[in-house]
């Protein structure tokens, strides 16, 4: 009997990864990078600085005064 | 002081960034045309050789694609952290094309990435070759939409800006997308990568004829790399000349950097080949304006006559201003719907931004008082103003001159090397059409060299289009230094160093396991 779809595409993969030489190691780096990235990075030293503005208005507020005060 | 300091850095972590993500997108781009030209050939010859080939050019694609994969996203933490005015201030015009980038080429690219690597012997040739070409297509799809949010800040177009939430809102998306200067920047981009995907393929075959291993296929390498690289260089030349006539019409400060040109005349030379007089400092213009009259702008000057004025307006007695011209204003112009008009002085343009802001802030305080008359005056007046809106940030004119050096010479250098890069296919094409590509050592010296090379190039054209355009970060509208947040200088410098670091780990991994499978050989 004929493998589903899903299961089609899954083995696909699977196997795709598994027999993977060059490519293990290329997605360790991958996956080191990301960790810096979203786990060092980002919540440590990228703070985006209007989400600590709970609303739009605010958000713009703080903006236009930035502008205004820049002048 | 601070300021200064703050803003220098912030550039400084945003150019270091750039430049390294773009090290790998360009071969990323380019190399997957290639490798789908070699497929092409093995689909339709079903020659075993052509699959063999485009497998290991596969190999080198996908080192280049894991290295450099999301690297640009730190340029968006960038954006929120370092320059959320800029952020907040562009609104959805920037956010727009991201997020359609995001959405279609990220997963159309993705998608047919898994069967390009994972699908020889479990698709069919042609759904495999389908995909191959469909991930090449994918990385310019995303360049495109990159390119289009580049482009609208050299040249801001298609927007309103709305004094309620200070962003600028899109009007006309088509006026955005179709902007001449983001289509001819698309095209110059993309066909760069190609170039520079050809000398990479080019190099790495020529270090294999060095070493007398793999004949046929670096020559058959080379043979595909050099006419794909020629062709993509005359467009390259092509579109950097349609280029040169659009910065002329919308950043004609940026076009006086590139030829260290302070003072122009009727009929504008074109500097071929010059050395800057390190004394000439624009910001003595208005310190010390007797000294800086004094000094020549060139040390060494070999130019062409009317060459300037040849090039932008297709016209060989057409006044292309210098820094001083465009400081001053007063020389006439035709601009884009193609009237003439008088250039307004810089401190001319600097009372407008000044009244634009002032306007901001009426506004804001008629808005806060419920004063509806108030609202409406300020609104017309800042509608009146808004063109000049970004001077209101400049203090003295000299302020709106990028650096010239820098300018000059990355403009140089890349012209030059692409007149190199002409040689180079030229001859690669000689040679091979000769049957002599595997007798010259010099020639495979060069070849190699010339990896490098064009990475230097496309560097310094990237830098020409972003340091020429300072002060601003959207052209006339907003400068760099109201961009900025209210971050601090040492977490800035903090990260700059991390970056440093983590990227040049990154380029030692990539360098590393790229020499590996280079010295393994198609044929491992």
């Amino acid at each position: 009997m004929k493998d589903s779809l899903v299961k089609r595409i899954w083995l696909f993969y699977y196997e795709g990864f598994k027999s993977m030489t060059l490519g293990k190691t290329l997605w360790i780096i991958i996956l080191i990078k990301l960790f810096i990235m979203f786990l060092i990075l980002k919540p440590f030293f990228f703070k985006n600085e209007l989400r600590s503005f709970s609303t739009t208005d605010e958000k713009a507020e703080h903006v236009i005064n930035n502008l205004i005060e820049e002048n | 002081m601070l300021l200064a300091s703050l803003l220098d850095l912030s550039r400084l972590q945003f150019a270091l960034t750039a430049m390294f993500h773009w090290l790998f997108v360009p071969l990323t781009i380019g190399l997957g045309f290639i490798i789908a030209i070699m497929e092409t050939y093995y689909v339709r010859t079903d020659n075993k050789f052509w699959k063999r080939t485009a497998k290991f050019w596969m190999k080198i694609f996908a080192i280049n694609f894991a290295i450099g994969v999301a690297t640009g996203i730190i340029l968006e933490f960038q954006f929120g952290t370092n320059w959320s005015n800029y952020s907040w201030f562009v609104g959805d015009i920037f956010g727009a094309p991201l997020a359609i980038e995001g959405i279609f080429a990220f997963f159309l690219e993705s998608t047919f990435f898994a069967i390009m690597f994972f699908g020889w012997n479990k698709v069919s040739k042609k759904a495999h070759l389908l995909s191959t070409w469909l991930v090449a297509f994918g990385t310019i799809l995303s360049a495109l939409w990159i390119l289009i949010a580049n482009a609208w800040m050299q040249y801001p177009i298609g927007m309103e800006f709305n004094p309620d939430t200070a962003r600028n809102e899109m009007i006309d998306f088509w006026a955005i997308v179709t902007s001449p200067i983001a289509l001819n920047k698309f095209i110059h981009t993309v066909t760069n990568c190609f170039v520079i995907a050809s000398v990479v393929v080019i190099g790495i075959s020529s270090w294999y004829l060095l070493r007398k291993r793999e004949d046929e296929f670096a020559r058959r390498s080379i043979r595909i790399a050099s006419v794909f690289g020629l062709i993509s260089l005359i467009i390259v030349i092509w579109s950097g000349d349609g280029s040169a006539y659009h910065v002329a019409k919308k950043q004609p400060m940026k076009l006086a950097a590139m030829e260290g040109m302070y003072r122009s005349q009727v009929g504008t030379p074109i500097v071929a080949f010059g050395i800057l007089n390190p004394n000439k400092n624009i910001s003595q213009l208005e310190t010390d304006s007797l000294a800086y009259a004094l000094e020549e702008p060139y040390l060494i000057n070999i130019s062409i006559p009317q060459g300037l004025s040849l090039l932008v307006d297709r016209k060989l007695n057409t006044f292309v201003p210098g820094i001083e011209d465009i400081i001053e204003g007063g020389y006439t112009y035709i601009d884009g719907d193609g009237n003439e008009q008088v250039a307004m002085p810089v401190r001319e343009r600097m009372k407008k931004g000044k009244i634009a802001l002032e306007s901001l802030a009426m506004y804001k305080k008629a808005k806060e008082a419920g004063d509806e008359e108030g609202k409406e005056m300020a609104l017309s007046l800042l509608k009146e103003n808004y063109p000049h809106f970004g001077y209101g940030f400049i203090e003295k004119p000299t302020d709106i001159v990028p650096n010239v050096p820098i300018t000059f010479y990355s403009f140089h250098i890349m012209v030059i090397l692409g007149g190199f890069f002409i040689l180079l296919f030229g001859l690669t094409i000689y040679l091979d059409r000769k049957e002599l590509l595997t007798r010259f050592k010099w020639f495979h010296i060069l070849a190699i060299v010339s990896i490098p090379l064009v990475y230097i190039c496309t560097q310094a054209g990237w830098v020409v289009s972003e340091v020429g355009r300072q002060p601003w970060t959207i052209q006339d509208i907003l400068t760099s230094n109201a961009s900025l947040s209210g971050v601090s200088s040492s977490t800035v410098l903090t990260t700059v160093i991390m970056f440093f670091v983590l990227f040049s780990i990154l380029l030692a991994a990539e360098l590393t396991i790229l020499f590996k499978v280079i010295k393994k050989g198609p044929g491992a």
